[in-house]
């Protein structure tokens, strides 16, 4: 056995013995005394095994036994009483660490012990103050100091939360012994004995333990408000790393996060997983050529872990699943990207569709909510996702079809027409999202009734209803709690300068860079339009959706195709 | 009863349940595929085989199976007899309840064993996860390729639908109910009402408290239905991979249609025999090919949660 032990290992161990106990001779055999700790609720079979497997380690000790509960003061008990036996038993020691059963050693032993040895000094212990720290579960920071806490979490947590909640309402205040400012930071640190003993040692240790006992997981604040008192170099860090969750329960390590390991340059993990066989026998096989002296890194395991909270608290925008159904109002966002709806368009231009999708790259589609079937680009039976044309199908859950459509579009930009002709159940759903482009031109869904060859009488009648529906529609779009962005015109604005609002389009659709018309779609015939309107009010409907339309042709504007493309500036 | 070696069963052990009926050619790679993911015993309700299933199972040293000549309908599509064995050995274990042609697939289950999980779940205080059903399907005709015993299903059914499904909140069982896939798609064009339920929860810790309501779509208490975050997060889940769609399914449909055991008089089988007849081939240009469960969880099919 080398000498260089000057880094005592202080473990707890409450579960997963043959782990313990494979870890503690590693420590040992390296050359750093151990003292163990092991829960009284551990069996005394198992407990008599661990101890006879461990027997033949000259510098491991076993301490006297507690029984141990999460978030209590038998924790801090059960350290004190190990640390004071390494202090006393082990004299060379210069460095304790805490350790737990399920931690893991992920670089050579001899680097930590010369890490250390650089740093006589510094005590290794996350120690901040309650205002400092985001990270306290359950909403009890400074509360952990000032309120008491007879009743256990894990097993009595009516009666916990009530007696929270007593005193809080009786205004009730423990005294925070005099001389102490609560700290707070990961349980496990590596003191020096100087602080450690200090710690132990002291006169009012009894006061101090008195408070603590009271105090909402202990071990979390004991040694790091005390540590305060004493040290003369704080490193505000562990040299544990251990990460956890969104409620506070640690985070396990599993086979698959061997190079993750690896590269964190982090002197010990926690905690593993006991069946992590690869993991136990990557680190466990010390290799001394394997030195890197790297200061530990542990910023890309930080970064998994919080993109996993992330996931579990916000989720994917737009994503409905059997694990996320958002109740309304709590979906971070109903569909997953933008999207645009032409109302009136096809119905002005005779190629719209096609236009734009060759102009913006965009996914240019039919009615997708045409009463008979959904009408996809090219008209596609079957479309991205396996999404139906069947009307019926979406019809049982429109909802589900547009967001199914947009998920599954994975960033396309998504264009369909509407008009009043298509069933509008999702009116209100497309204007109160963000994600909606609409553009409208109120009135165009009569120029095919225009061009159509129906009575009169007919085209009156229908012309009345779809007047009323887009009417409808209007109102929706117009109501101050719509989110989405909007452009309505009337056909009569529209025809007026059409190049600038197609560049509009264009440019909201577009990605960055500036697009300009270099094609413009072919607007339908209007000549006759306008008389063909003075003709529904004559007959006693009054098209007001379609606004002032000039009455005589030579107004009406068609524009020619130009044989240079218009150029609009904003 | 044919074998019991319930007695082997070990406290910590995970247990499936299931119910078969003519499965045998089946068999083998269902062993194969969850004792590799860590199951360690399998409690099995046999219908009524006679093409030698219940032999089969029971040469298999981890496997006890019950034997039933009742009519599948009258026990309330095997979910009684389940319940009833879940009841008896599933108190205390994690019991996985899926079908010989279910293949459960959830985050990190490349590299990681359902023991992980369970263990994640413990730790987690999560007593039930859900897997949506996932209906895969070959490309052409599905009985163009034959399956042979001990393949890999998803060798010959490698497809799926990625993103048609549509789901509503069952208020009564608080339950989520999800429709969608390629049946709805091609059977159910007409009544997408009565496409079948794609919800599941097969992993449950169970207590003897608990009861499977309906197949193992949902259970009582309904808090073990709340598999699902509704204010905007997502929980862990997985799917469970459907090799329901091989050569074997003509035969299968012509039989339960005969037998006329399956819910609703069998509307569904009907619908799927008709629509077979012509054309049995589900695959579509937008079907996607199964690689793996990192693909299915960006699909958004199921999610790591926040187990990382």
């Amino acid at each position: 056995m080398n000498r260089s032990g000057s880094v005592g290992v202080v473990m707890l161990v409450h579960e997963a013995l043959n782990r313990a106990s494979q870890v503690a001779r590693y420590w040992a055999e390296n050359g750093c005394p151990v003292v163990v700790h092991v829960d009284l609720q551990v069996r005394q079979n198992d407990y008599q095994e661990f101890v006879d497997g461990l027997s033949d380690l000259p510098n491991l000790v076993l301490c006297n036994r507690h029984r141990c509960e999460w978030g209590r003061w038998s924790l801090v008990q059960a350290s004190q009483t190990a640390s004071e036996r390494m202090l006393k038993t082990f004299p060379d020691v210069g460095h304790v660490l805490l350790a737990s059963g399920s931690c893991l050693p992920l670089r050579p032993v001899q680097e930590l012990v010369e890490y250390l040895k650089d740093r006589p000094r510094t005590d290794f212990i996350e120690s901040t103050t309650t205002n400092d720290v985001p990270w306290t579960a359950g909403g009890l920071d400074s509360e952990r100091f000032t309120l008491r806490f007879p009743f256990s979490w894990k097993r009595h947590r009516r009666s916990f939360d009530r007696y929270v909640r007593l005193q809080r309402k009786l205004g009730y205040k423990r005294a925070i012994p005099l001389g102490l400012v609560p700290h707070l930071g990961s349980q496990w640190w590596c003191l020096t004995r100087q602080t450690l003993s200090a710690i132990l040692e002291d006169p009012k240790r009894k006061v101090y333990d008195r408070y603590f006992r009271r105090v909402w997981i202990p071990d979390e604040s004991y040694y790091q408000t005390l540590a305060r008192l004493y040290s003369t170099k704080i490193e505000s860090r562990s040299l544990t790393l251990a990460k956890f969750d969104y409620q506070g329960k640690p985070h396990t390590f599993y086979d698959d996060h061997l190079q993750l390991l690896r590269r964190s340059d982090c002197f010990v993990a926690r905690k593993i997983w006991p069946h992590a066989d690869r993991l136990y026998q990557a680190f466990l096989s010390d290799d001394a050529s394997k030195l890197k002296h790297a200061e530990p890194n542990p910023g890309k395991i930080d970064r998994v872990f919080a993109k996993a909270i992330e996931r579990r608290t916000s989720g994917r925008a737009g994503m409905y699943m059997h694990s996320r159904f958002p109740v309304e109002g709590r979906e971070k966002g109903v569909t997953a990207s933008g999207y645009s709806v032409f109302q009136g368009y096809a119905e002005l231009f005779e190629d719209f569709a096609p236009w734009l999708a060759k102009t913006t790259g965009a996914k240019v589609h039919g009615h997708l909510f045409s009463p008979c079937k959904v009408e996809f680009q090219r008209g596609e039976s079957v479309y991205s996702g396996g999404l139906s044309d069947s009307a019926k199908i979406r019809d049982y859950n429109p909802k589900a079809f547009l967001t199914n459509l947009i998920w599954n579009a994975r960033g396309e930009h998504q264009c369909f027409q509407f008009g009043p002709n298509d069933t509008q159940s999702l009116n209100w759903f497309i204007a109160n999202d963000p994600n909606a482009h609409i553009w409208v031109i109120t009135g165009a869904w009569i120029v095919p009734l225009f061009h159509s060859n129906m009575n009169f009488s007919e085209i009156r009648k229908k012309s009345a209803r779809l007047q009323r529906i887009e009417n409808e529609h209007m109102k929706v779009l117009g109501s101050p709690y719509v989110k989405a962005r909007i452009k309505i015109l009337t056909i009569a604005q529209f025809v007026e300068t059409p190049m600038e609002h197609l560049q509009t389009i264009i440019d909201g659709i577009g990605p960055r860079k500036m697009r300009t018309l270099s094609e413009v779609p072919k607007m339908v015939d209007l000549t006759g339009f306008g008389k063909f309107l003075q003709n529904l009010k004559n007959q006693g409907m009054h098209p007001h959706l379609m606004d002032d339309f000039p009455a005589s042709d030579h107004n009406a504007p068609v524009p020619p195709k130009p044989s240079k493309p218009y150029l609009v500036r904003e | 009863m044919v074998s019991n070696r319930t007695g082997q069963i070990k406290s910590r052990d995970i247990i499936i349940f299931s119910t078969m009926r003519n499965e045998r050619i089946r068999l083998p790679y269902f062993l194969e595929y969850y004792r590799n993911m860590g199951v360690n015993h399998f409690i099995i309700v046999d219908n009524d085989s006679d093409d030698g299933s219940r032999e089969y199972m029971a040469e298999q040293p981890d496997v006890s199976i019950w034997v039933s000549a009742n009519s599948y309908k009258t026990a309330r599509f095997g979910t009684d007899w389940l319940n009833w064995l879940l009841m008896k050995y599933g108190h205390g274990h994690w019991a996985l309840t899926v079908d010989v042609d279910e293949f459960l697939v959830f985050p990190f289950s490349d590299t990681r064993s359902l023991r992980a999980l369970t263990d994640w779940l413990d730790a987690s205080s999560i007593p039930s996860f859900s897997a949506m059903l996932l209906d895969m399907y070959p490309k052409g005709r599905i009985d163009a390729t034959p399956y042979n015993e001990g393949q890999d299903p998803f060798e010959i059914a490698a497809w799926f639908d990625s993103g048609n499904y549509t789901i509503t909140k069952n208020k009564r069982y608080s339950n989520l109910w999800v429709q969608g896939g390629p049946r709805a798609r091609i059977f159910f064009t007409d009544n997408p009402e009565r496409a079948p339920a794609m919800n599941k929860i097969p992993l449950v810790k169970w207590h003897r408290k608990y009861t499977y309501v309906s197949s193992t779509h949902m259970l009582l208490p309904r808090g073990l239905n709340k598999v699902y975050e509704e204010w905007g997060g997502e929980k862990a889940s997985g799917c469970l991979l459907h090799a329901k769609f091989l050569d074997t399914f003509g035969a299968k449909a012509k039989e339960e249609l005969a037998r006329g055991q399956h819910y609703a008089n069998s509307h569904e089988y009907k619908a799927y025999h008709d629509a077979m007849e012509d054309d049995p081939d589900l695959w579509c240009k937008w079907s996607e090919k199964y690689i793996n469960w990192r693909q299915l969880e960006i699909l958004g099919l199921m999610s790591k949660g926040n187990w990382a």
